[in-house]
């Protein structure tokens, strides 16, 4: 690495790192919600970027490790430090239950997609019909004090959510980036790129696939522990909706599918777009409902159309011309 | 001792039709043989049963004595059976060197080792050059040689080529045959190919067996097959196998 860009890192760290002293309540919960997004949408760009398999019911991985540990936090008083493992292992299990169905039967493309939304949905109904879980009513967590660090209960101020975010926004990008370069990674992409092709290469596709689904189910689900411990309420309407499901997958598809900075930049780009509308507007004083919507949809739009591959790989492009056409 | 490969009495039909019926073979190790006939004979059939595309309705498929019939694609290829495909499937947004990497992972333990041994491949290819190139920018001879490089990472002892000289002009399907022959003399692999290039064939096999209405009705070295009246008469139709024999096109 070149001192400039050792230099560049480091103070980025110490930007991250000092960012809850320096800003506001309001940007710290954006950059909270920024870092939350980053997160799973990196658990969803390892499914789809990676390995190739379009899900648009992530939400169901996420609510299933939200509702899991959430539970065993308001009828058990059991913290988060034990509530991850069970909410990864309900959210391993129902990964295995469609992923396995499916790859067995070898539903595919499109058809794996439908049933992926259809299994969050089915999964929101039931939920509001569960009473233990509070059912449609929702479930409340009980919010303690503000102003301490409790890390055993995972309660505290906003800065130590805003850590523990970034803490998980950073470890996954790092295990992405690990998988990546490992066996996996090649695996997973050439099973993306052409399955037949792979499997002629002696590739066990089924257990990729599934290794996949599942690798993805269960970073969902820690996204999902933190976000139970950080909203103290869960509704089923809400944390199983399909438009969770796409507000996870808008940050990789915006940011660059398959690239490891896509869903931080993407979630980044987005939120900070979605509430400068709202900001935009305020400002103006325009109070026309849905503009805010247009506004953003008209972006996305943009995005998709001009940059095709998503933002971070033409950002990208354009620092290694920049960069080259210094060089030369 | 018992051949590489050994075919006995395979036939699989298609609702009704009977794309391939009682068809034995046998490979020897280090063997190069050549299946021909024409369009429909059942050619393409053949190779898919061997590699595990689709399963034969009766019949047995042995590798070195081991039945490899009923096994999945990655299975036959983890017995040591490399293909290539026809229409060439490169894995076109990686690069051409993580292409091979892909296929050479099978068998190494580690990156490291399979990105050195793709290299080593990709040089034998001479494809090295355009090693962080996108599989998607090079030309169709290029692909062909990227599909095989990609089948001889997995390190078969059985090779399936599927008809990789299709489309190259006679300079590149030249080219093709040396570098084929080269490694084949190197790695001792056996090579099974389907070819309708008969200049390659002439080249490259050691035997042919010629394909017609799923039937096998001819098995000997090329200049031995290509007169016989069966084979003239399967490609160029009755008429056309007189007592003079003439090779067909």
């Amino acid at each position: 690495m070149s001192p400039k860009r050792a230099g560049a890192l480091a103070l980025a760290a110490l930007g991250l790192l000092v960012f809850p002293e320096l800003g506001g309540a309001y940007a710290v919960s954006l950059a909270t919600l920024i870092l939350y997004l980053a997160t799973a949408g990196q658990a969803w760009n390892l499914m789809m970027g990676f390995a190739g398999q379009l899900s648009l019911g992530h939400s169901l991985y996420v609510g299933i490790g939200a509702y899991s540990a959430g539970a065993l936090f308001f009828h058990f008083g059991i913290g988060p430090w034990l509530g991850v493992w069970v909410a990864v292992a309900c959210s391993m299990a129902v990964a295995l239950l469609i992923g396995g169905l499916a790859f067995r039967f070898g539903v595919s493309g499109v058809y794996f997609a439908l049933l992926t939304i259809a299994f969050a949905e089915f999964t929101r109904i039931a939920f509001d019909h569960i009473d233990w879980l509070g059912g449609p009513g929702g479930m409340f967590l009980e919010v303690a004090q503000r102003d301490r660090w409790d890390l055993a209960h995972f309660r505290g101020p906003p800065s130590m959510y805003y850590y523990a975010a970034l803490a998980l926004a950073l470890g996954t990008l790092w295990l992405c980036a690990r998988l990546s370069r490992s066996r996996a990674g090649y695996y997973w992409r050439a099973i993306r790129e052409d399955e037949p092709a792979a499997q002629a290469l002696g590739i066990d596709t089924f257990r990729w696939k599934l290794l996949a689904v599942l690798v993805s189910s269960a970073l969902s689900a820690i996204s999902g522990v933190f976000l139970a411990f950080y909203q103290n309420n869960l509704f089923p309407e809400q944390v199983f909706h399909v438009s969770r499901s796409i507000e996870i997958l808008l940050g990789p598809v915006i940011g660059g599918v398959g690239t490891l900075l896509g869903p931080i930049v993407g979630s980044l780009v987005l939120t900070l777009l979605s509430d400068g509308v709202s900001e935009l507007l305020a400002a103006l004083g325009w109070e026309l409902p849905g503009t805010k919507q247009v506004l953003y949809g008209l972006a996305l739009l943009g995005v998709v159309v001009f940059l095709p591959n998503g933002i971070w790989p033409a950002l990208h492009a354009a620092w290694q011309r920049h960069s080259g056409a210094r060089s030369a | 001792m018992t051949p590489l490969l050994e075919v006995e009495g395979v036939s699989k039909s298609f609702r009704g039709l009977r794309a391939l019926h009682q068809v034995s073979l046998a490979l020897n190790t280090g063997e190069i043989v050549a299946v021909i006939g024409p369009n429909g004979a059942g050619k393409t059939t053949f190779f898919n049963l061997l590699c595990g595309v689709c399963r034969a309705d009766t019949g047995q498929i042995r590798l070195r004595g081991q039945r490899i019939d009923g096994l999945r694609p990655d299975q036959v290829c983890a017995r040591g059976v490399g293909r290539t495909f026809q229409i060439v499937r490169p894995f076109s947004g990686l690069s051409v060197l993580d292409n091979v990497v892909v296929g050479a992972l099978r068998g190494e333990r580690s990156l490291a080792l399979a990105r050195q041994r793709a290299l080593a491949i990709l040089e034998a290819l001479g494809l090295a050059d355009k090693r962080d190139q996108a599989a998607l920018t090079l030309t169709l001879p290029e692909r062909k040689r990227l599909e095989l490089a990609r089948a001889l990472a997995t390190r078969p002892e059985l090779l399936l080529l599927d008809e990789v000289m299709a489309g190259l002009r006679p300079t590149e399907c030249d080219q093709l045959v040396r570098v084929l022959t080269d490694l084949q003399r190197s790695a001792g692999f056996a090579v099974l190919l389907i070819e309708h290039v008969l200049r390659a064939v002439r080249a490259l096999a050691q035997r042919v067996v010629v394909l017609h209405h799923g039937e096998l009705i001819a098995d000997g070295t090329a200049e031995q097959v290509m007169r016989q009246p069966a084979v003239v008469a399967s490609y160029l139709g009755p008429s056309a196998s007189p007592a003079t024999p003439e090779t067909p096109p």
